[in-house]
This record gives structure tokens, sequence and C-alpha cells, in this order.
């Protein structure tokens, strides 16, 4: 039983408030928003804070769910996500991790890319360039994820591509809120 | 015209849609799991609502989140609203919610209809 000594001490030596295993799905989605919300106000968090870290997970987690469903409902895959919140003096930090295969990591890769090199102005624009000419896709996403992120945050996206076999990479993706 | 008036949930928003009384209001948390299918029978509604509008349409969002799919339902709700006469959008805004202010100017960028800024 020394693993949870273990994954405990991990979570507190990585300031983990929350961490999340398993099957993604909308009702999950509100639960983890739900606890995360009731942390951040137990520990008396700025509300313009706490607006930011909340929008950061809904994306994250919506992203989750949609690109879950990608994989057969047999496959093991399907459920291998995780999502994470850490807390540390002066920031949130908000991760998620899931399988997406070799074609997917490609076009996420070039996506993060982009966005990465845009100031505040020029997110402004994709942002708006995208929901004036997009539509929502047959998952019912608007594809403005991961700007919405970018431009909440005010930071660069991190992100790496761990290789699971098979073809699959473990999609990680980090969005830093700083508290001040 | 039928009134269309739905309470909000923790990952609905509340609306109100009343042509009698002059009331349209979209308020509180959007972030549904399929957003167009929320969205359809508001964009109806307004659909029919355009073939006969009252002479002044005062539409409120007081939104205090949505998810960028709920965003462009927005958008599209405010395309909607702007082939009618008449029509203006109170955007209200938490005084503290930047991010809220920004998301009510680029709406009012990308359609052709007066907004009022409001905080509460």
């Amino acid at each position: 039983m020394k693993y949870i000594y273990d994954l405990h001490k991990t979570m507190l030596s990585r300031n983990l408030i929350l961490v999340y295993e398993g099957e993604f799905t909308q009702e999950i989605t509100k639960s983890v928003l739900a606890m995360a919300e009731r942390n951040m106000d137990s520990m008396g968090e700025e509300s313009s804070v706490k607006r930011k870290v909340f929008n950061v997970m809904v994306e994250c987690l919506q992203n989750i769910v949609k690109h879950s469903e990608d994989f057969n409902p047999l496959s093991a895959k399907r459920n291998a996500a995780i999502f994470i919140i850490g807390k540390e003096d002066d920031r949130y930090v908000v991760t998620s991790g899931n399988p997406v295969d070799a074609e997917a990591a490609d076009s996420l890769k070039g996506r993060l890319d982009e966005i990465n090199t845009l100031d505040k102005e020029g997110l402004k624009k994709m942002y708006k360039d995208i929901i004036k000419t997009n539509h929502l896709s047959d998952k019912g996403g608007a594809g403005l994820g991961f700007v919405d992120m970018a431009r909440k945050s005010g930071q660069k996206l991190e992100y790496s591509f761990e290789d699971m076999g098979d073809g699959f990479k473990f999609f990680a993706l980090t969005t830093t809120i700083l508290r001040f | 015209m039928e009134i269309i008036n739905l309470e909000g949930t923790e990952d609905t928003p509340k609306i109100l849609l009343d042509k009698g009384n002059g009331i349209f209001e979209i308020s509180g948390r959007s972030l549904p799991e399929d957003s167009a299918e929320f969205y359809q029978p508001i964009l109806d509604w307004i659909s029919a609502y355009g073939e006969d509008p009252n002479p002044e349409t005062l539409f409120t969002f007081k939104l205090e989140y949505f998810n960028t799919a709920s965003s462009k339902l927005i958008l599209d709700v405010l395309s909607a609203l702007e082939d009618i006469e008449g029509v203006t959008i109170d955007w209200y805004f938490h005084e503290d919610d930047e991010d809220m202010e920004e998301a009510g100017e680029e709406f009012s960028e990308l359609v052709e209809i007066p907004f009022e800024f409001k905080t509460y």
C-alpha cells in the first residue's frame, strides 16, 4: 500500500489540489467544476482569478469529453484521460492529458505553435476570424478552445506528446493562470 | 406568441422570451454539452418573432460565464436579431469582469446592433 503514500507525497510536493483520472462526461465535468469552485471559494480566491480558472477548466474538460468519443467504446484509450489542477503561491496550473492519434498530434501541435506566436491583439483577431467563419464541428466544438485558453490566461500554452505505442501519443496540455 | 421561460441550471442559462411583456433575456451560465441543440429553439423563436416584432426590442444578456461553443451560438442569436428592426442589446457584466466586458465589445463589433454596456 506504499503507493498511496507515494501518491499523496507527489500531490503535496507538486501542489496538486485535484487529480481526476478516468471517464470524462458532461456530468463529470460539472462535478469536477463544482469541486474546484468550492475549493477556490474556501480559500477565498479573488473572483476574477476564479473566473479565469473556471474558464480554462471548462474548455479543457469539454475538449477531453468531445475527443474521447473518437475512440471505440471498448477501447481502453477512450477513458484514459487525466485532469489536474495545481495551486502554487502565485498561480493555478490546469493540466489535461489524453491519448490522440499521430495525425491529430500533428494538427494539435501546429495549432498550438501558431497560437503561441501571437500576442494579445493577434489572439483577439484569431478569435474573431474563427467565430465569424467557422461552423460548429459535428462534435459541437467551435474551434475556439485553445485560443480562448491562451487569451484568458495571458500565458503561453505548454504541451507535450509522449509516445504510447500503437501509433498513439499522450497529449498533455498545461495552462497557467497567474493569481496577481 | 408563446413565451419561452427556462430556469437556469449549473450548465445552461436562464432564458426568458416574452413578446407580450417585452422581456427578452439570457442570463447565467452557458456551457451545455451540446450548445447547438440548446440554442436551436431560441433561434427558432427569434426567427418567428422577426415576422411580427414589437416596435422596439431591448434584448438583455446578463451572462456570468459562457464556453466557446456557446459563444458561437450567442453570435448566431445576435445575427438573427440583427435582421429585426428596432433591436438594442443591453450587455451586462460584473463590474470586475473585464473578460465579459471585452466579449461584449467583440460581439458588438461583429453585428450591426447598438449595444449598451452595463455593470451589475
